[in-house]
């Protein structure tokens, strides 16, 4: 089962939940970390890398002897990646999404794809939980090809925990497909209530069915609760505001490490997402 | 004119917060959201929409089933295995129109896409652009340089000294667009280890860019000697900590009120995000 972790707005706790979650589970256990921009699950679980890979995205290189100036590749390249002069074609690697038409479709054969370190996946385990991550390389734009890397790696017979980058657009996307079910985490403020609702969109878009997790409650109001009710999205679990709380997460320490009566509060959660998952897959 | 772009690596360090304030404190300035996938500036600002405009942007691929003789040369090519049973997945398909240009039977079309909203507002405190980006919606860093690209025309049209920009968390795609060809960034961290982790990054992407950085570590008393520790790497990055503004629950209570936090309370944190601003200000004229 592949539960993914999300939320909206940064910073509600995601990172959390998800190092705490996989680490409250007995049996296989796999923490996907794809926040890829800034990775933090590695921070808390300390894994050993055993392996590491690069992610390449493929670029056209010309071949100048073979090319005719046709002007053919910059015609066809949707995101103004190839500029074709009279004698010489300019390849500007940073907007080429790497789709390979200008190499297939080059009458001269003069393309070829080259590639492009855009990131790197490490894999490890950290004592008996399967780990792996993505690092976008810094100053690098694209984040899914990372994204779809580190889930290559999914191993479907256990448990399998996605932690999820904020915000709404293409890398939660990427992240969160193919999840039987999504721990929306978020804090009962304006802000995490408005993010809230964009994420609920896209979960209810892509169909995976989704519960909350309440961070951080008792500071704000009481809006992120009352829109859960009307929109019928379970509360799974609350986790109250305590300085004690902020100052484990600080020092990079989980939560069910550093207040173990946490573990049973995160089974709990698992065993209620499992019964969704299944009667909502049934 | 001088830009002044507000990042942070990890979310929900107070990003938002604080652009509030500067728009309360700030005199002749225009102001830019580009956290475009998830936008809060205007619950802390109270906006007027004066202009929204569509956000065309990007292509999605379409099959004829009339057409298509099922031959399966676009589901072979596709790079982003966007194509499968002869059907087109919107949420994979990057636009590149491979497919439509490789057809047999030409039974493939590109659909432009409505990819979101930008807005031109005004707020008590000058103007607002501001965007929303359809969910799951691509080409956020289009969006971003738009709504910078519009704040840049209003603040020329209308003389004004400054343009704020609270940006996206991460370091990809929205967050190069927000960044590129600012005049400084400042970056707004914590002191947990997931914070330092995310600052180091970011910071890396301003030099990636030759863009300037300024340090304000937000809830510095969380961890004190985390927030030690990220003055000592500021210090050796030569990377100047300008504010350190303790924890307060004047910042919820603030946003709850949908005021920005100077206007709600008038403490020490009021002061020192005053305190932040001048230190901005005084950067930003100087160069």
């Amino acid at each position: 089962m592949i539960i993914s972790v999300a939320s909206g707005k940064g910073g509600t706790g995601k990172t959390l939940v998800a190092t705490s979650l996989a680490l409250s589970l007995e049996g296989q256990v796999q923490l996907l970390d794809c926040d890829v921009e800034e990775p933090n699950d590695h921070v808390f679980l300390k894994p050993n890398f055993t392996k590491r890979e690069s992610v390449y995205v493929p670029i056209p290189k010309v071949d100048e002897e073979k090319c005719t100036h046709c002007g053919k590749c910059a015609e066809v390249c949707a995101y103004n990646a190839i500029a074709a002069m009279k004698k010489k074609v300019l390849v500007f690697p940073e907007l080429c999404h790497g789709c390979g038409a200008c190499s297939y479709l080059c009458p001269e054969e003069a393309i070829s794809e080259v590639g492009k370190e855009v990131g790197v996946v490490e894999i490890g385990h950290s004592a008996s939980i399967q780990f792996a991550h993505g690092k976008l390389n810094v100053g690098e734009a694209m984040a899914p090809p990372v994204i779809r890397k580190v889930k290559e790696g999914i191993n479907h017979e256990g448990a399998v925990i996605i932690d999820v980058s904020p915000g709404t657009s293409c890398p939660v996307v990427e992240s969160i497909r193919g999840s039987d079910f999504c721990l929306l985490v978020t804090e009962p403020t304006p802000f995490g209530l408005n993010d809230l609702i964009l994420a609920v969109e896209v979960v209810r878009k892509l169909e995976i069915p989704c519960g909350l997790i309440l961070n951080r409650a008792g500071v704000g109001d009481r809006k992120v609760e009352e829109y859960c009710l009307k929109e019928n999205i379970p509360v799974l679990l609350t986790i109250p505001l305590d300085t004690r709380i902020a100052g484990y997460y600080s020092r990079g320490i989980p939560l069910v490490e550093g207040i173990p009566q946490w573990r049973g509060h995160f089974l709990e959660l698992f065993d209620r997402v499992r019964g969704m998952a299944i009667s909502q897959a049934g | 004119m001088k830009e002044v772009v507000v990042l942070s690596g990890k979310g929900g360090t107070g990003k938002t917060s604080i652009v509030g304030s500067f728009a309360a404190i700030a005199q002749s300035k225009v102001l830019a959201d580009c956290d475009v996938d998830a936008a809060d500036l205007h619950l802390l600002l109270s906006p007027t929409t004066k202009k929204e405009n569509e956000f065309w942007s990007g292509q999605v691929a379409l099959i004829d089933e009339d057409k298509c003789t099922k031959c399966g040369l676009c589901q072979d090519i596709c790079h982003f295995h966007a194509i499968s049973d002869f059907k087109v997945d919107p949420i994979s398909c990057e636009g590149c129109s491979f497919c439509c240009h490789v057809c047999p039977d030409d039974a493939i079309t590109m659909k432009d896409c409505l990819s979101g909203h930008w807005f031109i507002s005004e707020t008590r405190y000058g103007p607002l652009v501001h965007a929303r980006l359809g969910v799951a919606e691509e080409n956020s860093g289009k969006l971003v340089a738009l709504v910078r690209q519009n704040a840049r025309s209003i603040a020329e049209r209308e003389d004004l000294k400054y343009i704020i920009t609270d940006g996206p968390p991460g370091i990809g795609c929205p967050v190069i667009s927000s960044l590129s060809g600012a005049n400084l960034a400042l970056l707004v961290t914590e002191p947990t280890l997931s914070g330092m982790h995310d600052l180091e990054r970011v910071l890396g992407v301003c030099y990636h860019f030759g863009v300037p950085a300024l340090v304000c570590v937000n809830k510095y008393d969380i961890n004190e000697d985390n927030a030690r520790q990220i003055e000592r790497f500021c210090s050796s990055q030569g990377v100047e900590v300008v504010s350190k503004i303790p924890v307060d629950n004047v910042f919820t209570e603030a946003l709850v009120r949908g005021l920005p936090v100077v206007e709600y309370a008038r403490n020490g944190v009021s002061r020192e995000i005053g305190r932040l601003w001048e230190a901005i200000s005084t950067r930003l004229g100087g160069q």
